[in-house]
Order: C-alpha cells, then sequence, then structure tokens
C-alpha cells in the first residue's frame, strides 16, 4: 500500500478570541476587585451566669474607662480628649513606663526570649458608647486602640528582635502577645439622658 | 526608468491576529482568579469608615455578611429611611441575625465552624443602637469572630 499523505485541515480559530472576549466581559461586570478589609474583634462570649459577671472586679487604676457620647466626644478617665490624643493616652496607660501610681499595677512574670519582666496585663480598656454615638465614631476609637497596641507590639518588637512584630515567627509573636495582651472590654451601651 | 514601479498595488500588510486569543484568555483568567462574586443583591446603601490598622478577610467561604444600612431608595417606600439589617436577599430584624447565624453554620462543614467569621459591613453615619442589638445577637449565637468592615484610610 502506498502511502499517501494525508493533510489535517486546520481548525478553523478565528472565533476563538470572540469567545474569550465574551467571557472576559463577563467576568470583568461581575468582579468586585476590592478585597474585604476590616478591623478584626473578638466578641466576649454571653454571660452565662450571674455570678460570673460579678467576679470580674477590677481595681480602679488597671482601668481605663473609654467613653463616648452621642455627641460623638470622647471621654477617656474623665478627660475631654480628641480621638487624635487617644492613641498615645491609651499607649501609656498600657506601658506605664514611669509605674505611675494612676495607671495599672505591674506583675512579675517570665516570658520566654524576654525572661523576668514587669507587666501590666491586668488592665482593662473599658470603651462604653451611647445608643446614639455614630458608627464611625465607634469604629475611630477602636482604630486607635487596636493602633496602640499594635504600636507597642512593634516597639518591642524593634527592640528585642529588630524586625516588626509581622516578620517575627509565631514564638515571638506569642511571647510579644503574652506581653502585651489585647484587653479591650465594652460594656452595654448607655442611654444618658439630656447632657 | 523602471526602477520606481509607481504602478504596482501597494498592499498592507496584514495583521497577524493569531496570538489575539491567547492575549485575551490571559487577561480572562486573570478575571477569573481574582473575581468574587456577590453573591447578594445590595438593598441597603453604606459606606463604610475608614481605618487603618486593618486586617483582611480571608476564606470567603468562612465569611457571613450583614449590612446594615439605610435601604435603596426603591426600598424606601416600604421600608422607611431608618438604618435597617440586611440578611442575604432580605431585610430583617436584630432578633432574627441569631436564626440567620444558626442557618449558616448548619451550610458549613463541620471543620470550618470554628473559623466563622461575621464580617459586618456598616454604614458610617449608622447609630450604635441597632449595631449593638446586633452584637448582642452575635455573642448569643457564639459567633463571636467578627470584622468591622473598613476602608484603608491613606
Amino acid at each position: 500500500m502506498a502511502k499517501t499523505k494525508r493533510k489535517v485541515p486546520g481548525i478553523n480559530a478565528t472565533s476563538t478570541a470572540d469567545i474569550s472576549f465574551m467571557l472576559l466581559i463577563f467576568f470583568l461586570v461581575t468582579t468586585s476587585m476590592d478585597t474585604d478589609r476590616g478591623l478584626a474583634r473578638r466578641l466576649p462570649p454571653p454571660p452565662e451566669t450571674q455570678e460570673q459577671t460579678d467576679n470580674a472586679i477590677v481595681k480602679e487604676r488597671n482601668v481605663l474607662q473609654v467613653r463616648l457620647n452621642k455627641f460623638d466626644e470622647l471621654l477617656v478617665n474623665g478627660e475631654i480628649l480628641d480621638v487624635k490624643q487617644l492613641r498615645e493616652k491609651v499607649k501609656e496607660f498600657i506601658a506605664n513606663p514611669n509605674n505611675d501610681e494612676n495607671f495599672p499595677e505591674k506583675h512579675a512574670k517570665t516570658l520566654p526570649f524576654f525572661g523576668d519582666v514587669m507587666l501590666t496585663d491586668k488592665h482593662v480598656i473599658s470603651v462604653q458608647n451611647d445608643v446614639d454615638t455614630s458608627y464611625d465614631m465607634y469604629i475611630q476609637v477602636q482604630n486607635e486602640l487596636v493602633a496602640a497596641y499594635n504600636e507597642l507590639r512593634n516597639e518591642l518588637a524593634q527592640g528585642q528582635f529588630g524586625k516588626t512584630f509581622a516578620e517575627c515567627s509565631e514564638e515571638e509573636k506569642e511571647a510579644i502577645i503574652d506581653y502585651y495582651p489585647q484587653k479591650i472590654s465594652e460594656a452595654e451601651p448607655r442611654k444618658y439622658v439630656g447632657r | 526608468m523602471g526602477k520606481f514601479n509607481k504602478s504596482g498595488k501597494r498592499e498592507m500588510p496584514e495583521l497577524n491576529t493569531s496570538s489575539l486569543p491567547d492575549l485575551i484568555f490571559t487577561v480572562l483568567f486573570f478575571f477569573m482568579i481574582v473575581t468574587t462574586m456577590r453573591e447578594v443583591t445590595l438593598m441597603v446603601k453604606f459606606r463604610v469608615p475608614a481605618a487603618t490598622e486593618l486586617e483582611k478577610l480571608e476564606k470567603k467561604s468562612l465569611v457571613s455578611f450583614i449590612y446594615i444600612g439605610k435601604p435603596l431608595e426603591e426600598y424606601q417606600k416600604k421600608m422607611g429611611t431608618t438604618d435597617r439589617i440586611q440578611l442575604n436577599d432580605k431585610f430583617a430584624e436584630a432578633s432574627e441575625v441569631q436564626e440567620y447565624i444558626y442557618s449558616e453554620r448548619e451550610n458549613m462543614s463541620e471543620v470550618d465552624q470554628p473559623f466563622m467569621t461575621v464580617s459586618l459591613k456598616v454604614d458610617a453615619q449608622t447609630k450604635m443602637g441597632i449595631v449593638t442589638e446586633v452584637k448582642q445577637a452575635l455573642r448569643k449565637a457564639y459567633a463571636l469572630k467578627i470584622n468591622y468592615s473598613a476602608a484603608l484610610r491613606q
């Protein structure tokens, strides 16, 4: 048998571009590029018994009262502040560098990498807002609180490991988080009567 | 002189389009990967507040959304102009949030359930009253990992 060379007919690919264009346009229309970002928070579990809530009595010096009224005004430990001042105030409160009597008490604790250190691990930042506080203001305050923690942790990481908190290994991160545990409590909102 | 032949027809060389499908496919794949389909039609309008300390919301399958804001104009006749909660495709009250979380959780695999995150997309102008009600409901439903959706402030 003589071998005859058979030519395979080429597939007409002119319409591939059109087809893929259609798919492309579909995805262009349905796409939403914005990645969701936000402030991650953890809510406390619901109170199970009445006793449990009563047990949590903390010393006054360990608490930083952050209050928001319905006019979006900020009151920190009885002092009217601007949101911009809040971060420094909170940082000072958490770290208590001068062992001030008005700031949280320090306890000795042994941590990996750091050894024996004095920590303000009993501090609590109590946020209370009014029913009519705007959500925007609430987020600004939350943001400043988280920023204060993040800055302190970053400073600590820089001082101890010479890198930012995000670059630390898991163990290092854990030690830093133990050094500055995030303690933000949210009280039930209050309806202030008048001003 | 026949050196310059002016009578000859000049033809435009045809553009080679054989690589066009490949190019389009590359763009297509890019969009296919980055795309996130919006599952619900928004019935409230919201502009999230701006903040700086943001974390990315990862693993979309673990996230349930709660929208709070003023109803869109076409719904304002029926629902009024006060802030409303939207769960899935309908308006809801704060009392329905708990049930919504339970049903969302049921749809997840058991392994994923502890990692469930609730993203609160709330309009910046909303009053905290309604947000707090939702937060209390979330606490009751043990959906404790939440994420206040916000835009990055430059």
